[in-house]
């Protein structure tokens, strides 16, 4: 094996076989990187494979995710746009609205604070069990919303663990706003915690053992050194969770007892409007939900852009 | 363990008394309801014939979906990774659109898609072939919301695959289906086998999105979690909680299978080059 031709003539320096995306302008990518270094020999990448590769993976995208997307909208304007803003008009959508802006200001931050104190205490000690932390933390992940509503149901309702106790003192969690929200910090629980925890692992806590010797306090590391270290993951992780608060279905339609203008969140609200025959105001309301949805992966794709161009900056590794 | 940075036990302590009591506690009571119906009333209920067509209907429609996802995402993953070309940022960020899009949205844009006047339900009634209503709908919105289960775990292993062991079987003299099959493919296969196992697991417990397209006819189109559902609201507490609990016990095997994998995997890593 040592006698192989080794003096192919290539750079020894792994040349980026791509232009880097975030350096080059997409537009006007085709033209430059890939000429200048000598080409090397990769699987599929004769012209033809190339084509065809790239041209049904974008064929079958237009179908599979263009498509849904562009049929929202499409639906929402079909009667035109006095139609779609008189969607709204009805108060209990603007119940509804209000619902699940509540929600999603109560769980996000509960979820946020959440993850910081499960990444600090995974990411930065090692302890016995600290694997099957991880795993718990991940866990609502791997479980159907529906699952989750009917647990919670055998907690707090009528018939639950609590029950008796609750209706003793008159404490209403199900079929009620507070189910809402314990279903949604179910469902989301991981969402900050899980950008948080590789991350952390990968910087390691030299800066934070430096600014304990400098006598700083914990609080203080958390806020000066840590967080700002991890500020753009922790913002990601936010985005997502609020997303998926806002659009969580199944956990809620079991807890939250579809009672219109009281416990109907946007998405039950939306099927509530599709079941009444009133495609043209459910496709409306959709739209807002699918706007939070596109503006989160907009924030994604700005948001490992600065990061990678941090790290650019910051002299480390691309990797 | 680091003596140095404080906050071990603050931080150890609000994670878990917080899983204790948002996770830990409900899923508890789950396992407790369905215990205390005892095990003949248990099997008695799983396999009356409505149950058990509803978890044949899932696991073979979550089987087709999975099988589609298999190959589009490798597909999809190969591209991002292996091309440059105009678009193909938008492409990778697309690919999450199925996480962040509610799954009632998805439900309710993918039966306006596949009515009988719909963009793709026209065509394809004219081909005879229908969508909407039949466990193909259920197909189609399960693979829908688990696409990016495969691209993701893919993505990562093959932008690392290191491209000398390709060039050498190249030199070698090997075509490029022969170095796909036997040199890159295996590399990536623990993560497409992990990405896939999620993806499915996903798709067993799916809800929100099949509803509106599957037309939900006992024993032909109901999906287990939509039985459960339909147990809760008839009140019938002990038949939702052997289902729930049964796709419980399913989700934690997934899980175990997709732990086993990556051992294997880190196993590989640790002997092989």
């Amino acid at each position: 094996m040592a006698s192989e031709p080794t003096s192919t003539p290539q750079p020894q320096v792994p040349a980026p076989l791509l232009p880097d995306p975030l350096l080059t302008d997409p537009l006007a990518s085709g033209a430059p990187g890939a000429n200048h270094a000598p080409r090397r020999i990769r699987v599929g990448d004769g012209p033809a494979t190339r084509r065809v590769m790239i041209a049904v993976v974008l064929v079958v995208t237009l179908l599979a995710l263009v498509a849904p997307l562009a049929a929202i909208f499409a639906e929402a304007f079909r009667q035109g746009i006095a139609a779609y803003t008189a969607s709204f008009a009805s108060s209990d959508t603007q119940y509804a609205i209000w619902l699940t802006v509540l929600t999603a200001l109560i769980v996000v931050p509960i979820n946020i604070g959440f993850g910081i104190a499960a990444a600090w205490c995974i990411a930065k000690f090692a302890f016995p069990g600290r694997n099957l932390l991880v795993a718990l933390v991940e866990l609502p992940f791997s479980i159907s919303p529906i699952i989750a509503g009917v647990s919670y149901l055998f907690v707090y309702g009528a018939q639950g663990l609590l029950g008796p106790f609750l209706e003793a003192h008159d404490i209403k969690i199900m079929f009620a706003v507070p189910g809402i929200i314990l279903a949604s910090l179910f469902v989301t629980a991981p969402f900050v915690a899980r950008e948080l925890i590789p991350l952390m692992i990968a910087q390691g806590s030299e800066e934070e053992e430096a600014a304990v010797t400098l006598g700083a306090s914990g609080w203080r590391i958390l806020r000066l050194v840590t967080l700002p270290n991890v500020r753009f993951a922790l913002l990601y992780g936010a985005a997502l969770c609020n997303a998926r608060v806002m659009g969580e279905f199944g956990a809620v339609s079991i807890v939250s007892g579809n009672i219109r203008g009281q416990t109907n969140t946007l998405p039950l609200q939306i099927e509530l409007l599709y079941q009444d025959n009133n495609a043209v105001a459910a496709f409306a309301v959709a739209t807002i939900l699918t706007g939070v949805a596109l503006v989160t992966l907009v924030a994604k794709a700005i948001i490992e852009r600065l990061d990678a161009a941090r790290e650019r900056t910051a002299g480390r590794p691309g990797h | 363990m680091n003596r140095v940075v404080p906050g071990f036990a603050l931080s150890l302590g609000i994670t878990l008394f917080y899983l204790s009591l948002i996770v830990l506690l409900p899923l508890a009571a789950l396992v407790w309801q369905a215990t205390d119906i005892g095990w003949s009333r248990y099997l008695a209920i799983l396999t009356g014939a409505r149950t058990f067509a509803a978890f044949e209907v899932t696991l073979t429609t979550a089987a087709l979906a999975t099988l589609f996802n298999a190959v589009y995402g490798l597909a999809l993953a190969w591209v991002l990774v292996r091309y440059e070309f105009p678009g193909r940022r938008l492409l990778d960020a697309l690919v999450d659109v199925p996480f962040a899009l509610p799954t009632a949205v998805a439900g309710i844009a993918l039966s306006a898609l596949f009515a009988k006047n719909g963009w793709f339900g026209g065509p394809l009634a004219g081909l005879g072939i229908e969508v909407a209503y039949t466990p193909i709908g259920i197909a189609v919105a399960m693979a829908f919301t688990s696409i990016p289960f495969v691209v993701r775990t893919v993505q990562p292993v093959l932008e690392d695959f290191a491209a000398d062991v390709e060039e050498a079987a190249a030199t070698l003299g090997a075509s490029d289906l022969r170095i796909f099959a036997r040199v890159i493919f295996p590399a990536i296969f623990p993560a497409f086998l992990t990405g896939a196992s999620l993806g499915f697991a996903r798709s067993l417990g799916e809800f929100g999105a099949i509803i509106f397209i599957a037309g939900n006819r006992p024993m032909k189109t109901e999906v287990v979690s939509l039985l459960t559902f339909i147990r809760i609201e008839e009140y019938d507490y002990p038949a939702a909680a052997a289902i729930a609990a049964t796709l419980l016990g399913l989700a934690f095997v997934m899980l175990f299978v997709v732990n086993m994998i990556q051992l294997w995997q880190q196993r590989r890593i640790g002997t092989g080059d």
